[in-house]
């Protein structure tokens, strides 16, 4: 365990910015967000970033390949890979968990190389929580907020921020900072009392029942109307998501060719995964229960039980309607009726 | 309760047979609009508090064309977008029974929760919300907690219903709203380019902002048009973003009613009620005071003209270098 | 649009049928000389001009983007003009509120008759987007 005062972190940032490009959650506008550290840049007040870290990993846009074309001959450009180290610093506990679950879609064969790429060159600091908002509900998937993995983990104290190496990664990184020697033992205190906070957090979750067998009655439950009915049909869950991967690929015809880009999807978008018979998912209902079929039951049942949701609550706090996982599971789970 | 109980009467005397209103969430803030069908269901879930920000006039788009008669809580504000909308033959009026609402102002969800840390539930005690959070009890003062529209209220005055809760309010001509579209006039090019930059940019093309507008209510959006090319989901480019909402503030041009919900939703607080200020600022001093939805007979600027109009080479939107 | 190594504007002239194009036409056949950076896009009438439309060209590269039609009280449909005469107007107001340079977009009015007014406004809106240089405010990067 190392250390260093809550008042000496611009030049903890300044040291992690000389060894690779820093990215930390700032305020930008009243807004948080994962942010490219330079001097004056500050961590942000707020529990969590509106945008997922997702976004330094599979970023909302991106080039895939380039077509130029000149007298008759086409020139295939293919886009760069991310060939240079960079750290993120601050990822939640749940954001973390994100990465797990977006690593069985993206290195699965055939691999996605540009989110590979990211991910190996990426240390990943995580910063535990204490002081979880109600909207929090990473208890219902066993993430253990107060102790997040990650190559170093952090934890933000009264008067000093204490630093853990989990990894090689972690070990080096951590050899290259002017850190003070600290012990478990500080933490044991704060970490106690945001175990007990966490265990309080109001929303708790039964998922006991999203299970493959019952994907059909699930599939078919009459609840999916009621639960649907207010949808505006708008991507804001799924763009703020840590775990949504959907993505569209496109052309665009530039002055002299075309780029080929990739853009983040939304199965709540009435042309997603549009084809030339039209709309598989014709209305808002299909598209609705696309969304939370996958993350609580697709998804489980092809890796091994992992729910594709994580518990940040980012759902929760920016539906324009409050429509949330919370209330569908809760819905289907029985507890409450439609 | 007043508005509970009228919900539940108008259902159990068999005058409509569903109510479009608010259900209870998780917590004190996450109202979700819902159409309720029995007297039990709205005993057991509906809610009416400051929290019920979101204009339900949208819904009865698709609710007034169903069988039955669907009745509807409606807040000053959302009075205004549907009686636009019943302008526009969108909303069937015979199948929707209208109930007024006075409202003193809701709250903007994330401005109590920055307020009230680890919020969970909250009772209203005379101007002060008395806020139960995970961390212990805290007053936060209703006032300061407001939703931006509802701080500069254009009007308190409920203009259709078939019946009424309480007192109508007035139009408030003291209006501040178009303040902030001011002071961004006073601004040099540059600086308003910054200012529109440094908001814009935030965007994340989530269609929120669309998709909840009274006023955006096309069968097919052009901008889920794949032939057209303008389908673009994300912001490729920062021409996109502006590209984006310059035409979802034009294409709403006069028939905004300037109910805020836009910027409500808006998962990035991008202010864009400025852009459709903008737009009703300038044919209200161009072409006559207008407000949209405020009557069912008068022609919206847009589709009106004067022989006399001034020529585009006049337009301004603000200071010149 | 590079010519020789030197920037020279690129303008899209949206004209309507049933006067500025023709207009245009008599600029040509009255040997007046306009510039070569005009790229005229003919519409049936000036309020068939989608705000769409504008945004685009400046996307794609144009450098200024100017409406023609025909003088108010001659439009081929009787009103067509009046309407697009309140939409650029409120339009125009817009880009500028964004900061987008006023002096980038420009309606006129030029009859079928008026080729020597083409060839003038023409001539006067070119050197006048030299002047302001290249679009940089609503481009679209990937279309450089």
């Amino acid at each position: 365990m190392k250390k260093i005062e809550k008042a000496r972190l611009p030049e903890l940032f300044a040291a992690l910015n000389e060894t690779a490009a820093l990215y930390l959650p700032a305020d930008r506008d009243g807004v948080a967000a994962f942010t490219r550290w330079q001097e004056g840049v500050t961590l942000t007040e707020k529990l969590n970033t509106v945008r997922s870290a997702k976004d330094l990993f599979f970023p909302q846009v991106e080039t895939l390949a380039n077509f130029k074309t000149q007298g008759g001959t086409i020139e295939i450009e293919d886009a760069a890979r991310q060939d240079e180290d960079f750290i993120v610093f601050g990822v939640r506990a749940c954001d973390l968990r994100s990465f797990e679950i977006l690593d069985r879609v993206f290195l699965a064969e055939p691999q996605d190389t540009f989110y590979k790429a990211r991910r190996e060159h990426a240390a990943i600091i995580t910063l535990a929580c204490n002081a979880p908002e109600e909207t929090c509900f990473c208890t219902a998937f066993s993430i253990d907020a107060a102790d997040p993995q990650g190559d170093v983990t952090a934890f933000l104290t009264d008067t000093a921020l204490c630093l853990r190496a989990n990894t090689e990664k972690g070990e080096n990184l951590l050899a290259k900072l002017p850190l003070s020697d600290g012990a478990e033992s500080e933490i044991a205190a704060w970490q106690k009392q945001a175990r007990e906070t966490l265990e309080k957090l109001p929303i708790q979750l039964d998922l006991s029942g999203f299970t493959g067998e019952r994907m059909m009655e699930l599939f078919n439950h009459p609840a999916w109307q009621p639960l649907s009915e207010a949808c505006l049909g708008c991507g804001t869950c799924t763009f703020v998501c840590p775990t949504c991967q959907c993505y569209d690929v496109k052309d665009f015809k530039t002055k002299d060719g075309v780029q080929r880009f990739r853009c983040w999807d939304s199965c709540m978008y009435s042309d997603f995964t549009m084809m030339s018979a039209g709309q598989p998912r014709p209305t808002q209902k299909e598209r609705f229960r696309q969304r939370f079929m996958h993350k609580l039951v697709y998804y489980p049942m092809n890796n091994e039980g992992i729910f594709s949701c994580v518990g940040c609550g980012r759902c929760l706090q920016k539906c324009p309607i409050h429509m949330n996982i919370v209330k569908v599971a809760k819905t289907l789970g029985g507890e409450r009726d439609a | 309760m007043q508005v509970k109980e009228k919900a539940i009467e108008l259902l159990s005397s068999g005058k409509v047979s569903r109510v479009l209103g608010w259900k209870q969430g998780e917590f004190c803030y996450d109202l979700t609009p819902a159409v309720f069908e029995s007297a039990e269901e709205v005993e057991r879930s509906f809610v009416f508090s400051p929290l019920a920000g979101a204009n339900l006039a949208k819904y009865l788009i698709a609710e007034s064309r169903k069988e039955g008669v669907v009745a509807a809580f409606l807040k000053p504000c959302d009075s205004y977008s549907v009686l636009q909308l019943c302008k526009e033959h969108r909303i069937r009026r015979e199948n929707v029974y209208l109930v007024g609402v006075p409202c003193e102002g809701t709250v903007d969800p994330d401005l109590l929760r920055e307020n009230a840390k680890g919020l969970t539930a909250v009772r209203e005690a005379g101007g002060t919300l008395v806020c139960d959070t995970l961390y212990g009890e805290k007053r936060v003062d209703l006032s300061a907690v407001l939703l931006e529209r509802c701080k500069v209220c254009k009007s308190k005055k409920i203009v259709v219903f078939d019946e009424l809760l309480g007192e109508n309010g007035e139009e408030n001509p003291q209006s501040t709203r178009f303040a902030a579209v001011e002071e961004i006039e006073n601004l040099t090019p540059e600086e308003r380019y910054a200012f529109w930059q440094k908001e814009l940019s935030r965007c994340i093309r989530c269609n929120a902002c669309r998709n909840v507008c009274p006023a955006c209510s096309c069968e097919t959006c052009v901008f889920d048009n794949a032939k057209l090319g303008t389908d673009n989901k994300a912001p490729a480019s920062r021409f996109e973003e502006q590209y984006f909402h310059i035409i979802r503030a034009f294409h709403v041009a006069g028939r905004c009613t300037d109910c805020g919900e836009c910027s409500r939703v808006c998962p990035q607080k991008i202010p864009l009620h400025l852009l459709n200020r903008k737009f009703i600022r300038d044919m209200n001093t161009l072409y006559g005071q207008y407000q949209a939805g405020a009557d069912e007979e008068s022609l919206p600027p847009m589709l009106d003209f004067r022989m006399d109009d001034c020529e585009p080479s006049a337009a301004r939107g603000g200071k010149q270098a | 649009m590079q010519v020789n190594g030197a920037w020279q504007p690129t303008i899209v002239a949206f004209c309507c049928n049933w006067c500025s194009y023709a207009g245009a036409d008599l600029t040509g056949t009255n040997r007046l000389a306009y510039p070569a950076n005009v790229k005229i896009i003919r519409i049936p009438c000036s309020c068939r001009l989608n705000p769409l439309f504008i945004l685009r060209a400046f996307g794609r590269g144009a450098d200024g983007v100017i409406l023609c039609g025909c003088h108010p009280g001659d439009c081929h449909y009787t009103t067509g003009n009046y309407y697009a005469r309140r939409r650029m107007t409120l339009l125009f107001s817009m880009l500028d509120f964004l900061g987008i340079e006023r002096e980038r977009t420009r309606v006129e009015w030029v009859s079928a008759a008026e080729g020597a007014k083409f060839a003038a406004v023409m001539n006067d809106f070119v050197r006048q987007i030299t002047v302001l240089g290249e679009n940089k405010r609503l481009e679209d990067f990937r279309c450089k």
